[in-house]
């Protein structure tokens, strides 16, 4: 790794479920846009590339988000290195 | 305490022989087993698709089950789920609690079956003769589970 790269903080995005499906991709990786400290910001983020995000993730959708492997609020924050998931509500059982 | 996400069946009684078997101060195992049901909201179901989010899904069902021995004098518990491709009549889910009583061994299971269909990473698709469906959370799943806080 050169020594720039230490200074772009990426994240690593996954979806599940239908959300996979719709997006057309299991995971992406993503500098942090300046800005973005927090689920809620990052989500922002996300809708703002336009559809089927902005469709997808508009806000009273029923998309649940997880930060580190852990259910995340809006107000979670997140930070470079980190790993977050949207999906639906979850059906198994 | 053991968490196990597989693509493989499982064998109820073997698992509750092996728990009985590993502490003698056990009085009760009470278990709880989930199946594919070939008709959901009217359409004919002829196999699923679970998907989960590996990592994750075993994190929170070990978080689960850590909260079901903080709440209950319980001395053993299993979670067994199934992912994959599944038929009508397969089996999904294993929970199963032992205690020294029936009280906590039937509280915890049910408590656990409530928690793992609200808060566990697993999807259902659904495969009918129109194609494929992704299974929508129950607005009831959240109710039974809501019930423990």
């Amino acid at each position: 790794m050169k020594a720039d790269d230490s200074r772009i903080a990426t994240i690593d995005v996954l979806y599940f479920a239908r959300l996979r499906e719709v997006f057309g991709r299991e995971r992406e990786r993503v500098e942090l846009p300046g800005g973005v400290q927090d689920v809620a910001s990052l989500t922002a983020w996300l809708r703002s590339r336009g559809e089927p995000w902005e469709r997808e993730l508009a806000s009273g959708k029923p998309v649940r988000v997880a930060v580190n492997q852990d259910m995340a609020a809006p107000a979670t924050p997140v930070g470079n290195g980190d790993e977050v998931a949207f999906f639906p509500p979850v059906t198994g059982g | 305490m053991v968490v196990r996400v597989q693509t493989a069946d499982f064998d109820a009684g073997a698992e509750m022989a092996a728990m009985r078997r590993g502490n003698s101060k056990i009085g009760a195992i009470a278990s709880f087993v989930g199946v594919v049901r070939d008709l959901n909201e009217g359409a004919d179901v002829a196999e699923m698709t679970l998907e989960h989010y590996p990592g994750m899904t075993e994190k929170a069902l070990e978080e689960i089950v850590g909260e079901a021995k903080a709440r209950w004098e319980i001395y053993d518990a299993l979670v067994v789920h199934r992912v994959g491709t599944l038929r009508p009549a397969d089996q999904i889910v294993l929970v199963v609690v032992a205690s020294a009583h029936r009280g906590e061994a039937f509280e915890a299971c049910e408590f656990l079956m409530d928690y793992l269909k609200t808060r566990a990473p697993f999807w259902k698709k659904e495969k009918n003769p129109e194609g494929g469906r992704w299974v929508e959370a129950r607005t009831a799943d959240e109710a039974a589970a809501d019930r423990w806080s």
